[in-house]
C-alpha cells in the first residue's frame, strides 16, 4: 500500500510524469486488449489479407487517437498554438516542443500493439499464406479437389479437416510465423536504436535552448491547471456571496432603526452573545414560515442577477443611523 | 480496503472526476455483464434476427438511460432549462455544455457493450446466419445444384441452425464452421471500424475544438460549474437556516411554556467579575440555559404534551415586543436597554 502511494506520488509530481503514466498505462490496456481479443481468420481467399491487415493496423489507429485524446498536452498545446498574442509573445519552440511529446508519447501503444501482433504471427500467418510458394513443403494434400490458393487460405484454420494426417499445414505456418517474428524483433531492435542515438545525440545540439523549452511547456501546464483551480475557488466564493445577499433581500423591509450605542458595538465581547449574534446572522433575517416559502418560490421564479459588488464589499446589513428627530445622519441604503 | 479508500478519495476530489469515475465503472459493468449474460440464440428462422439484434442494440439503449439517470447534473440542467428568466438571463450556450458533457459520458457504456457485441460476434452470427447463401459453403463432396430435393425453407431452417452446434443437422451439406467464421469475421470488422468511427468523432471533437471559439468555451465551463456551485451553497445555506430556525423556534417554545424569559445577558453582574475561566463560565452559563426555565415535572410534562397537541407557530420573535413598528421606532440612546428592561419587567408579573 506505502509503495502504490510511492508510485502514485511520483507519477503525480509533474505534469511530465503524469502523461508518460497515462501512456504506459494505455500500453499495457493495448496488450490487455491483444489478448482477450478471439483473432477469427475468415480462411477465405478474397478476405484473409483485408482481415489480417486489417487486425494489424486499424487498432493502432484507433490507439494513437486515443492517446492524442488523453494526452493533457494536447489542449494545453492546441490553446497555446491558437490564441491570438496579446501581451505575450508565442514562442514556436514550445509548441513544436509540446507537439513532439505529444505525438511520441501517443506513438508507444500503437506501436506495442504492432510488435505483440508481429511476435504473436497470427495476423501475419492470415495474410500471407497464401503468398507462400507451396513447392517447398511436402505432404500436400491433393485430394480435395481445391486449388492452390484456396487451399493455402485454409491453413491459418487448425480445425479444417482437410489438414488431417499431414504436416503441410504446420510446416506453412511455422514459415510464416517465423516471419512474422523475424520482422517484429527487427522493428523493435531499429526503434531502440533510433532511441539510444537520439538520447544520445540530443545534448550536442542547442542544449541550453531545450532546457528554455522544457521549462516553458512545463510552466504553461501548470499555468493552466492553476487558472481552473482559481476559476473554481472563485466560483464557490461568488456563489456563497450571491447565496447570502439574495436571503438577504429576503428580509423584511422593517429595518430595525438602532440607537448609535448599540450599533457601535461591532461585536459583542462576551461568548454567549457572540453565538446568540451568529445565531441570527444565520437566520439572515427571515424568521417566518411565509418568508421562507416565498424565498423558496423565489428562487426558483426569480433567480437573483450575477452580481455581489453590494456583497462584497458590505458584509453586514445595511444601516441607518438617525437622529433624534428621525432624519437620516448616514445610511448605507 | 485502504486502496478503494484512496480510490474514493481521488475521485471524490472534484465533481467531473466523480463522474468520469461513475462513467467507468459503468464502461466495467457493461463488460461484465456482457460476459456474464448467457447469449441463447433461438435458431428458429423467425426469431433469430430479433433476438441477435436485440441483444445488439437494446442493452446499449438502457445503459445510457441508466447513464443519465445515475448523472447528478441532468436534474441541474433540466432546473436551469425550466426556470423563469428572473433578474437572471439565460444562456443557451451554458446549457448546451451542460447537454453535451452529460450525454458524452452517458454514451460510454453502451459504446462499450456494442463494441464488445461486435467483437465476440455471437449476436451477428445469430441474426445473420440463415441470410447467407449456403452454397458458398458447402461440404466438399456435396452440391446444391445436384441435390434438387432440400428446398428453399428446408435450407432456410438449416442455416438458421448454425448459431447452436448440438441442434446443426446439415453437416454434410453445408460446413458450419466456416459459415461461423466468415460471420465473425465481418462482425469483428465492423467492431473494429464502429470504434474507429466513435474514436475518430471524440477526436474532432476534443482536438479541433480549441480551433473554435476557445475563449467562448471558457466562459461556459466557468457559468456551468457555478451553477452546480451556487445550487450546492443554496442547500447547504438553507440547512444552515433551517437548522437555526428550529433552534430558536425551540427555545421560544420552552420559554413560552415556563412563562420565563431567558435571563437578559448583559445582566449577569455576578457573573461577569474576575472570572478568567471562560470555558467554565460558558459551562455555567449553557447548562444554566438549557434549562431553558423548565425546572417542574409538570412543566415539562405541558412542554412534551403541547409539542404535539398545539405546535408553535413558524414564526420567530425578535428581541422585545413582537414585530409592532411602532415600539421598534426608537431614538435615544438607552432606549435598547430600556426596552429589554421593560419588557422583562411586564413579563414577570
Amino acid at each position: 500500500m506505502e509503495r502504490l502511494k510511492l508510485v502514485l506520488q511520483y507519477f503525480q509530481s509533474n505534469s511530465e510524469s503524469i502523461s508518460n503514466g497515462i501512456c504506459a498505462l494505455l500500453a499495457l490496456i493495448s496488450v490487455k486488449l491483444y489478448t482477450s481479443f478471439d483473432f477469427n481468420c475468415p480462411c477465405i481467399a478474397q478476405y484473409n489479407k483485408l482481415y489480417g491487415l486489417g487486425v494489424m493496423f486499424v487498432p493502432p489507429i484507433i490507439l494513437f487517437l486515443l492517446g492524442v485524446l488523453i494526452n493533457r498536452h494536447t489542449g494545453v498545446m492546441m490553446e497555446e498554438w491558437l490564441r491570438p498574442i496579446g501581451k505575450r509573445s508565442k514562442n514556436p519552440a514550445v509548441i513544436k516542443h509540446l507537439f513532439s511529446g505529444m505525438i511520441q508519447r501517443s506513438l508507444l501503444a500503437p506501436m506495442v500493439w504492432i510488435l505483440v501482433t508481429l511476435l504473436d504471427g497470427k495476423c501475419f500467418v492470415c495474410a500471407f499464406s497464401m503468398n507462400v510458394d507451396p513447392r517447398h513443403f511436402s505432404g500436400i494434400p491433393n485430394n480435395t479437389g481445391l486449388e492452390m490458393t484456396k487451399l493455402l487460405a485454409k491453413v491459418p484454420c487448425k480445425e479444417d479437416a482437410i489438414f488431417l494426417n499431414t504436416t503441410f499445414r504446420k510446416a506453412v505456418s511455422r514459415y510464416v510465423r517465423c516471419y512474422s517474428q523475424a520482422i517484429g524483433w527487427s522493428i523493435l531492435l531499429l526503434l531502440i536504436l533510433l532511441g539510444a542515438v537520439g538520447r544520445v545525440v540530443k545534448p550536442c545540439f542547442n542544449h541550453a535552448n531545450s532546457l528554455q523549452t522544457r521549462y516553458w511547456s512545463n510552466y504553461l501546464d501548470i499555468e493552466q491547471k492553476l487558472f481552473e483551480e482559481t476559476c473554481v475557488l472563485h466560483a464557490r466564493d461568488f456563489a456563497r456571496k450571491c447565496v447570502v445577499q439574495f436571503f438577504e433581500g429576503m428580509r423584511d423591509d422593517s429595518v430595525l432603526r438602532l440607537p448609535l450605542a448599540r450599533a457601535l458595538i461591532t461585536r459583542p465581547c462576551r461568548r454567549d452573545e457572540f453565538e446568540e449574534e451568529e445565531e441570527e446572522e444565520r437566520l439572515h433575517g427571515i424568521t417566518r414560515q411565509e418568508q421562507v416559502d416565498h424565498m423558496l418560490h423565489t428562487w426558483y421564479q426569480c433567480k437573483p442577477e450575477l452580481d455581489v459588488t453590494k456583497m462584497a464589499y458590505k458584509p453586514r446589513a445595511c444601516i441607518t443611523w438617525e437622529d433624534d428627530r428621525g432624519r437620516a445622519v448616514f445610511s448605507d441604503v | 480496503m485502504d486502496k478503494f479508500r484512496m480510490m474514493f478519495q481521488f475521485l471524490q476530489s472534484n465533481q467531473e472526476s466523480f463522474m468520469n469515475g461513475i462513467c467507468g465503472i459503468m464502461a466495467l459493468a457493461a463488460a461484465q455483464l456482457y460476459s456474464a449474460f448467457e447469449f441463447t440464440c433461438p435458431c428458429l428462422p423467425e426469431h433469430n434476427y430479433a433476438y441477435g439484434i436485440g441483444v445488439l442494440l437494446v442493452p446499449p439503449v438502457w445503459f445510457f438511460m441508466l447513464g443519465f439517470v445515475l448523472n447528478n447534473n441532468v436534474s441541474m440542467l433540466a432546473e436551469e432549462w425550466r426556470r423563469p428568466l428572473g433578474k437572471r438571463g439565460k444562456d443557451p450556450t451554458v446549457l448546451r455544455y451542460m447537454f453535451c458533457s452529460v450525454s458524452q459520458r452517458a454514451l460510454i457504456a453502451p459504446v462499450v457493450w456494442i463494441s464488445v457485441t461486435l467483437m465476440d460476434g455471437k449476436s451477428f452470427l445469430c441474426a445473420y446466419s440463415l441470410d447467407l447463401d449456403g452454397g458458398r459453403f458447402t461440404s466438399p463432396g456435396f452440391s446444391f445444384e445436384n441435390n434438387a430435393s432440400v428446398s428453399q425453407e428446408d435450407l432456410t431452417r438449416m442455416m438458421a441452425k448454425i448459431p447452436c452446434k448440438e441442434i446443426y443437422d446439415g453437416g454434410h451439406m453445408v460446413v458450419r464452421e466456416a459459415v461461423t467464421r466468415y460471420l465473425r469475421c465481418v462482425s469483428q470488422a465492423f467492431g473494429w471500424l464502429f470504434l474507429l468511427l466513435i474514436t475518430f468523432a471524440a477526436f474532432m471533437i476534443r482536438a479541433i475544438r480549441p480551433c473554435f471559439t476557445q475563449a467562448a468555451f471558457l466562459k461556459t465551463k466557468y457559468w456551468s460549474h457555478y451553477i452546480d456551485i451556487e445550487r450546492k451553497m443554496f442547500d447547504e445555506t438553507c440547512t444552515e437556516h433551517a437548522k437555526s430556525f428550529a433552534k430558536v423556534c425551540i427555545q421560544q417554545y420552552f420559554e413560552s411554556i415556563s412563562g420565563e424569559l431567558p435571563s437578559p445577558h448583559g445582566h449577569r453582574p455576578h457573573r461577569s467579575d474576575g472570572d478568567d475561566d471562560s470555558d467554565d463560565e460558558e459551562k455555567h452559563l449553557s447548562d444554566e440555559d438549557k434549562l431553558l426555565g423548565i425546572r417542574a415535572q409538570d412543566d415539562m410534562n405541558r412542554v412534551l404534551w403541547n409539542w404535539h397537541t398545539c405546535k408553535p407557530p413558524l414564526s420567530l420573535r425578535r428581541d422585545g415586543p413582537d414585530g409592532d413598528p411602532g415600539n421598534e421606532h426608537v431614538n435615544g440612546s438607552a432606549h435598547y436597554v430600556q426596552m429589554k428592561e421593560m419588557a422583562e419587567y411586564t413579563s414577570t408579573v
